[in-house]
């Protein structure tokens, strides 16, 4: 089978998706008869008709609203936001309605609100966003972020069938820098635990999305010129959380760094690093380290934006402090 | 009651509407305002948990629109904090409404939301939430998977006038009307958004004008009309029946209680609740129509008010009854999928987070 992108990996979960149950529908701006900004939805509409694939105004609270209600009702909407930066226009809809709905009012509501995050791609500060940990504190919600070709087929699948809400993050920087051959078959990746993407005994990196190939590339590095053998955990889920594979990581190596593009103050690195001091604080040998972006609005320039951004350069003399504890 | 229906040619739907019906809408309008009454004593009692939100003066329009719906075919509304008489319409029952303000464990919503906040797709009602002006989305999108479907149902969304400056208003209401939703949104213009009157909340003078942003008919009536209520409603709920999308409806009312119980509408013009109350009434207006009109005689609303009171008074006996919420219940349903979150260490009995995990020997080890 041929190696196919990120991108047209979440494209072909949408089809079979799409094609598996009558109730999955996508709504969006622009995804329909163009295909999308980013061409993710290219071909849907063709296929399955203006009903089933809604071109829909300016207006994500509106929209996403519109998900909700009509996943109250049984269908499954899976929801585009243009760049995931305008999912904040939403944030109302998705915090207080959407995550209380089953609690409050025993109403469902299965669906998918995806789109493109994250920097390095030079899109400034309203197309560059991981606005992640915005929603990482609303109880209700599930937030999925995928590194891989074939965990981001597999995981927007399980999101799509999943009955409680979910928010998927893809990495814009990904959709095409990287390709993988899908495995054979019905594809579904289960959402909530994480996956060892290098195996090592001395530093662990926690990390997610685009950061974990920075953090192999680290990883390679430190193996190369210093010996370190460094494991690399890719959470891909991050609520709910995979604890059991946070401490497993902690109790192997006893040296911990966690790397997120997102911004430090409120971060997804705070709240593991909580964890980890909860219910693995015995097993450490060193003080939990964070690399992530600046505190700052993402800047558009090339130099400004790679000096916030965390670079392989940072991951690897983070992780030399580490070890030499 | 014999069947008797009104002789002259149909030229507003509730022409059609049999005397049973019409007598109907009564009992629904003095259970709704009885119903407040009875809380109100509950609360006074303090046996009512948190605010108690009253609609006196607005029976007429929340009983009257919902009446509206056909129910046989699955039609859905979304109440407002002010539409206890459409719940009501819509099947709520007087026990899930007491139980509700009590706080109990067998409440609908077993003590996690507030008074009337509840739903029942089944019945056909959407539990609201506090954000105004969100359910507008949320019942465009139940009324999409309507269309979508190609099942002839119905949705009726209520905002109040202070909701219409929302921008859930505007998106849901737009998208609803570019996708020709089954959508009927009432604005129940009652003179204010808790304490701000109408003209510090829009510029425009009726907020029915506002459907013309939308491309979509907008319509007025007097809210504490039933009938004309049910008219405008009827006609609205009929053509997105026939697939001709929405309609804004805005009915006129007066909101003759604060924003909620502790509310002293100080800000209110002298004499203007006293007006309301003594010219325009709409359970009083109501009575003079079903007796001087429609020659319903005055103890078969006698006999709909004595029943109204014993239905209210056996929900209270059993409310009182009702055991109090289960403190840890709270962690149950926040997902379908883990069913329960976990409690929190502490709450648990062990001594520490890190005990599963905890190292053989090292430092810093906690001997505690």
């Amino acid at each position: 089978m041929a190696e196919i992108t990120y991108l047209e990996a979440i494209r072909e979960a949408l089809f079979e998706e799409m094609e598996r149950d009558s109730n999955v529908f996508c709504m969006g701006e622009d995804i329909g008869a163009y295909g999308g900004a980013f061409k993710v939805t290219e071909g849907l509409m063709a296929k399955y008709g203006e009903q089933r694939v809604i071109d829909t105004p300016i207006s994500e609270a509106g929209f996403v609203g519109a998900a909700a209600g009509a996943s109250h009702m049984g269908m499954r909407p899976v929801v585009e936001m243009q760049f995931i930066d305008f999912i904040s226009c939403a944030y109302d809809m998705l915090t207080n309605y959407i995550a209380t709905a089953r609690y409050r009012a025993f109403l469902p509501c299965p669906l998918v609100v995806r789109g493109p995050s994250g920097g390095y791609v030079r899109g400034g500060p309203f197309h560059s966003q991981n606005p992640e940990a915005a929603f990482l504190h609303t109880p209700g919600l599930k937030i999925v972020y995928p590194a891989t070709a074939s965990d981001a087929k597999g995981l927007l699948k399980a999101a799509i069938r999943d009955d409680d809400p979910v928010l998927f993050f893809e990495h814009k920087y990904l959709y095409r820098r990287i390709k993988e051959e899908m495995p054979q078959g019905d594809h579904v990746v289960p959402i909530g635990k994480a996956r060892i993407a290098r195996e090592g005994t001395d530093v662990s990196i926690i990390t997610y999305a685009a950061t974990v190939w920075k953090a192999l590339e680290a990883a390679e590095q430190l193996q190369k010129e210093d010996g370190l053998s460094v494991e690399v955990l890719d959470l891909r889920t991050l609520l709910p959380m995979d604890d059991e594979a946070i401490v497993a990581t902690v109790k192997k190596t006893n040296r911990v760094m966690i790397v997120h593009e997102d911004t430090r103050t409120g971060g997804v690195a705070g709240e593991i690093t909580a964890r980890i001091n909860e219910h693995a604080f015995e097993w450490l040998d060193a003080p939990i380290l964070r690399v992530t972006a600046a505190d700052v609005p993402l800047p558009f320039a090339p130099p400004l934006e790679d000096y916030v951004l965390p670079q392989v350069t940072d991951i690897v003399s983070v992780a030399r402090r580490l070890a030499a504890y | 009651m014999a069947t008797r229906t009104v002789s002259r040619a149909p030229s507003r739907p509730s022409d059609v509407l049999t005397l049973e019906q019409k007598v109907e809408l009564y009992y629904w309008m003095r259970l709704t305002r009885s119903l407040e009454e009875r809380l109100v004593n509950l609360y006074r009692q303090t046996k009512v948990v948190g605010g108690l939100f009253r609609s006196l003066g607005q029976e007429a329009d929340a009983v009257g629109s919902a009446f509206a719906l056909d129910r046989t075919a699955g039609d859905i509304l979304s109440p407002l904090i002010r539409n206890l008489g459409s719940m009501l319409v819509q099947g709520a029952q007087p026990l899930e409404i007491i139980r509700q303000y009590m706080a109990k464990g067998d409440s609908p919503t077993r003590g996690r939301e507030l008074n009337i906040h509840f739903g029942d797709t089944v019945r056909g009602f959407v539990g609201q939430i506090s954000h105004l002006g969100d359910m507008v989305p949320v019942m465009a999108g139940v009324t999409l998977s309507f269309k979508m479907r190609g099942e002839q149902r119905v949705g009726l969304v209520y905002v109040g006038d202070g909701a219409t400056s929302t921008g859930a208003f505007h998106e849901g209401i737009n998208f609803a009307a570019v996708q020709r939703c089954p959508l009927v949104v009432i604005v129940e213009n009652n003179g204010y958004a808790y304490s701000t009157p109408n003209t510090k909340q829009s510029a425009v003078k009726e907020f029915k004008d506002k459907a013309l942003a939308y491309g979509i008919p907008g319509v007025r009536a007097d809210g504490n009309d039933v009938l004309a209520t049910y008219d405008v409603t009827r006609e609205a709920v009929d053509r997105a029946r026939r697939g001709e999308g929405v309609t804004l409806i805005e009915l006129m009312t007066y909101r003759r209680k604060g924003h909620a119980e502790h509310d002293n509408q100080s800000y209110v013009p002298a004499g203007e609740i006293d007006r309301w109350e003594k010219q325009n009434d709409p359970i009083d207006r109501y009575v003079r129509v079903l007796l001087e009109e429609l020659h319903v005689e005055k103890k078969e609303l006698d006999a709909i008010d004595a029943r109204v009171t014993a239905e209210i008074d056996a929900a209270t006996d059993l409310a009182e009854q009702s055991p109090a919420a289960e403190p840890t219940d709270a962690l149950v349903g926040v997902y379908a999928q883990p069913p329960e979150v976990d409690p929190l260490w502490y709450r648990t009995g062990v001594r520490s987070a890190v005990e599963k995990n905890e190292r053989a020997a090292g430092w810093g080890t906690f001997n505690g």
